[in-house]
Parts: structure tokens; sequence; C-alpha cells
């Protein structure tokens, strides 16, 4: 139990320790941040790290997350959570529908069809400015609950870290799992998995759906945090963003997704000291970790440390 | 009963024809050797056989039912598996979770159960840890079993193959050159194993190079040269059919 949910509990405890030692409400937000980001990167580690397929657009997902919770009060009267829920479903479908044809392709043919497909979403967002705001963007409601809204820094902190944790704990599930050992056969050899049984593109389309309702979760709790939301949030950009924490933090890896969400959101913020060299020395940094820790942060650092480290990944 | 059966198959890459007019039957159990030269199509007959490649021309039946055209995790559905030449193992697994995907068909397939930290979902999990282990033992690989696939000797990881496929629990086995890479007492429990599956009743259809493996092993031989069948029969007819040693077994003189 505690080695299959190490991330989780390590999450936690971070999660608890932050919240002590933060000494501003800026840290809380950037940590906030960070979560969200979180969430949306290990939703899509187990499309990329566990099935071994890019993905370069997830960002539209993130944008229907976002959108929903923008339009769907303000447009059609809809609760919050409840267009939450339907922005979820609205991308879970989209990436069931559009996943199938796409997964049949490979390796760079892949990466720019997922590249399109961000980039169609953000189109549709920025295009369709009678209900999205157009390039402007859109004010997001607050979220209420039964009077109660959620509001403040301290509030959001533990919203997104509850989301944080139960993601992580969703991911190291699905990975101890016979499905997350059919996606890890997937990634090794589809004629093997397809010898062994395995209905390659059924699996692969399940690891699209699931990080694209990571996706729109996070995006959706992105919009309502920030009671703002532009078409950035879906643009490719984002999309880079996110499959770069992945890959940074550690393919396969629940704790390398937000290690991979702390470099990418908190480190530039630590880094405002180098002023204008501050995206030099993110892109340095990058860099070094790719050469030095070619597995990403989380898993290299376990091969190097053995033992402890590794069950948690 | 037959098992597998192919039916004038013929298959061309760029108009080189590769399998021309093959039509065989196999019996629901015994071992059926497929020998041939290098470049004969061995291996391209085990494709088609199993769903990796669609015939150009030709069925293929699987008990008695035309599976043609059908992708591989239909016919493992129906009882069909193999092990591959070129080696195809999931090499970022440990010996253990190779044979534990063996254990696919098997499984619960209900992708959201397993989104959730349900007991029974982990229960199942040292289930099939365990019986994997078990069915690594089969091959003599339960020393490994934790090492990463990856850290694995060639000779190793072609056990490790039949392993997973015998995971599976299949009616019919193609076996690709199972004993490359393995040394004399290897083979020899290779081939004590291979007769025990077909004791079993296991349809055993084996691709191999080690004559005197083939012949001790085999209830039938059938003998492939550029694309088509040139013999077909018991060991010791095919061993002193002259087609046989001209275009085979000549070159060894
Ligand atoms: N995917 C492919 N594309 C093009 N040609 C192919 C392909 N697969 C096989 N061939 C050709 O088909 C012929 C038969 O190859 P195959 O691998 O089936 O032979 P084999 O009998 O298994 O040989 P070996 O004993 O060396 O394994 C060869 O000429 C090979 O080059
Ligand atoms: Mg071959």
């Amino acid at each position: 139990m505690a080695a299959r949910f190490g991330a989780a509990l390590i999450l936690a405890l971070v999660v608890v320790a932050v919240w002590f030692l933060a000494d501003s409400n800026f840290v809380l937000r950037v940590a906030t941040l960070v979560f969200i980001y979180g969430l949306a990167a290990i939703g899509l580690n187990i499309l990329v790290g566990d099935a071994g397929q890019v993905s370069l657009g997830h960002a539209g997902f993130l944008g229907i997350g976002a959108y929903a919770v923008a339009i769907g009060p303000a447009s059609l009267g809809l609760h919050p959570l409840l267009a939450l829920v339907a922005g979820v479903l609205l991308a879970g479908v989209l990436a069931l529908v559009i996943g199938r044809p796409i997964l049949r392709l490979r390796g760079f043919a892949l990466a720019v069809a997922t590249l399109g497909l961000g980039i169609l979403i953000a189109m549709v967002i920025n295009n369709e400015a009678w209900l999205t705001g157009g390039p402007d963007g859109m004010r997001v409601g607050r979220l209420e609950l039964f009077g109660w809204r959620a509001r403040g820094t301290d509030t959001w902190y533990w919203i997104a870290a509850a989301a944080l944790i139960f993601g992580a704990i969703v991911a190291s599930s699905l990975k101890a799992s016979p499905t997350g050992r059919a996606l890890r056969a997937v990634h090794d050899s589809e004629v093997a998995a397809m010898v062994a049984g395995i209905d390659v593109a059924r699996y692969k389309s399940a690891a699209f759906v699931i990080s694209a309702v990571y996706a729109a979760i996070a995006g959706g709790l992105l919009a309502l945090y920030d009671g703002f939301v532009t078409p950035d949030v879906a643009g490719y950009l984002t999309s880079i963003e996110i499959i770069t924490m992945v890959v940074l933090g550690g393919m396969g890896s629940v704790l390398g997704a937000v290690v991979g969400a702390v470099i990418l959101t908190a480190l530039p913020q630590m880094l405002t000291a180098f002023a204008e060299y501050e995206h030099m020395v993110l892109g340095l940094i990058m860099m070094a970790v790719m050469i030095g820790l070619r597995a990403g942060i989380v898993p290299s650092l376990a091969a190097l440390f053995g033992g402890v480290l590794r069950r948690v990944r | 009963m037959t098992s597998l059966a192919a039916d004038g198959i013929g298959i061309a890459f760029g108009g080189v024809r590769a399998l021309d007019g093959i039509t065989f039957e196999t019996a629901e159990a015994g071992v059926t050797a497929i020998i041939g030269p290098n470049g004969a199509g061995k291996t391209t007959l085990f494709n088609i056989l199993t769903g990796v490649y669609r015939p150009g021309r030709g069925r293929v039946r699987l008990f008695g039912e035309d599976v043609t055209g059908e992708p591989p995790f239909r016919l493992a559905e129906r009882g069909l598996s193999r092990t591959f030449q070129n080696l195809q193992v999931f090499f970022r697994m440990t010996a253990l979770e190779n044979v534990m995907v063996g254990h696919h068909l098997g499984e619960s397939h209900n992708v959201l159960r397993h989104l959730l930290p349900l007991p029974a979902v982990f229960a199942g999990e040292r289930r099939a840890r365990e019986a994997a282990r078990a069915e690594l033992a089969h091959v003599g690989l339960e020393g490994v079993a934790n090492r990463s696939a990856a850290s694995l000797s060639y000779g190793e990881l072609k056990r490790l193959e039949i392993a997973r496929a015998l995971a599976a629990k299949p009616r019919v086995l193609l076996l690709d050159e199972p004993a490359a890479g393995c040394n004399a007492v290897e083979t020899e429990a290779l081939s004590t194993l291979i007769r025990r599956l077909a004791g079993e009743g296991i349809a055993v259809i084996l691709v191999e190079h080690d004559m005197a493996m083939v012949m001790s092993l085999s209830d039938r031989v059938i003998v492939l040269d550029q694309g088509r069948i040139i013999a077909d029969g018991p060991p010791d007819a095919v061993r002193t059919d002259p087609a046989v040693r001209t275009a085979y077994l000549g070159a060894d003189g």
C-alpha cells in the first residue's frame, strides 16, 4: 500500500510542509499553479510515459475545461461545478472520437497531428468571440457550493492540492493494474502486445481519453482559480510546457510530472533575480537536466539512489 | 480435428514472392516443424498465421473457422500464441512483468475499475504475480524474475518469450527459432518442455535450424524453400527426401 501510493503520500507531505513554510501568499499562489499544472502533467504522463504516445496538443483539452467553466455559467446558467463536469465530458468524448484515427499514427506524424488538434481547438476559441470573448478572453464566475464561495489564496491552495493528490492516487492505481501493464506493453512492443491479446487501439484510446480528462479538470480549476481565461490556456505554448514537464520530470513517473511542473512554473518565479536572463537560465537548466539525467529527474535520481525512491515512482 | 490450417497462402513484398500457394493443416496436438534455408519464408508464414500480416492470397483457418485478416489480439482470444525470432520483449519491464502481460486475456479489461485503488484489483495483481513466478520456473528463469528484461542474456530472453506465450494458456503455440542462443543443456531442457506441451494437448508449430532438435521432437516436418512447400511428412521421410537434400540439407553435405 505504502509503496503503491508513495507518490501521493510524498505529495501530501510536501503540500503540508509548503503550507507551514510558506512566508507569503505569493508562495501559496505559485504552489497552487504548480498543483494544477502538475495534475495536467500527471494525466499526460499516462499517455506519453506509460503508453508511449506523444501529444503536442493537450492544452486544447485544458482549454475545453477552462472555457466550460467560463461559458457554462455565463451563457447557459449552469452551476460552475456542473459546467466543469460538462467540460470534462466534452473533452473526454472529443478525445474518444479523435483518438481512434489519430493514434494510428506514430512518432513524428502523431506529434504533428496532435499539435494540429491543439491548434484547432485554440483557433475555435479565438474565433468564436460571441461565445468566448475571442482573443480578449472572458471573466469566470466564482465557484460556489451550498452558499460557500471558493475564494482566497488558502482555499484554492487546498482545492488544488486535493485535486493533485487525488490525481496522483488515480494514476498510481492505474499503473499498478492490468491496464497500466497493458499500456507499458504497447509502449515497448505493439506487436508483442497484440499477440498477447491486447487490443492496442483500445488501450491507446483509453490513455488518450484519461489524459484529456486530467487536462480538462486542470483547465477548469485554472480558470476558476484565476477568475479569467484567455485563449493562451489552449495554445501550443501551453501544450509544449506540459509535455516538457513530463519529459523533464520523468516519463512514466507520477512524482516526476509534478517535479516537472515545479521547474516550469515555480522556477521562473525564483529566477526573477536574473532579470532579463531569467529565460536563458531556465533554458540552460532544462538542457543540463536532460543531458545529465536522461530518463528525467525522478527516474534518474531513483536509479541513482535505488531502494526507497524506486518504490515511489 | 485440425487446429491451424493454411489454404493457398501467398504474399509478395515489392514483386518478390515470399510465399506462394502454401497449403497445410496441423493436428490438434503434437509438434509440427517448419524448416527451410534462410529467407525461405518461415517467419513470414508465422506473421500471416498470427495475423501480423494479411496474406495477399489464400485463407487461414483456426479450429475450422476462417480467421483470415483477423487482428492478432482476436486470434489470441481464440487460443493462438507465438514467440518471435527477432526478440519482441517488453524491455522496460522486469522478467516477471513480461510474463504477467501474457495473462492479459484472463484479466479484467475494465479500465474504469483500474483507475480506482480497489483491494480486489491489488489482490488480482498478487495472484498474477504468483502465477507468473511459476510460469517463469517452467523455463528455468525463476532466478531472474525481478531483474529488468533489458539485463537478460539472449538465451534468457528467448525463454522469457516462451513463458509469456504460455501464460496466455494457448491451444496453438508457434515458436520461431526458440533454441537460438541456447547452449546444449538449455536446448535439451527446451525440447523436454516442448514435448510436455505437446503431450498436454497443445499444437506446437516449430521453426528451428537445430536439425537434431527438429528431428527428435517433431511428429511432422514441413520444408519450405523460396516460399513453397517442397516436402511434408514424418521426420524420417523428409530426411531422406532428395528434393530436401538438394535444396536444404544438401548445403550441409
Ligand atoms: N516486411 C518485409 N518486407 C519486405 N520483404 C520481406 C519482409 N518480410 C520478409 N521479407 C522477405 O521475405 C523473404 C522471406 O523472409 P523470412 O524472414 O520469412 O525468411 P525465414 O525463412 O524466416 O528466414 P530465416 O531462417 O533467416 O529466419 C525474404 O526474402 C525476406 O527478405
Ligand atoms: Mg525467420
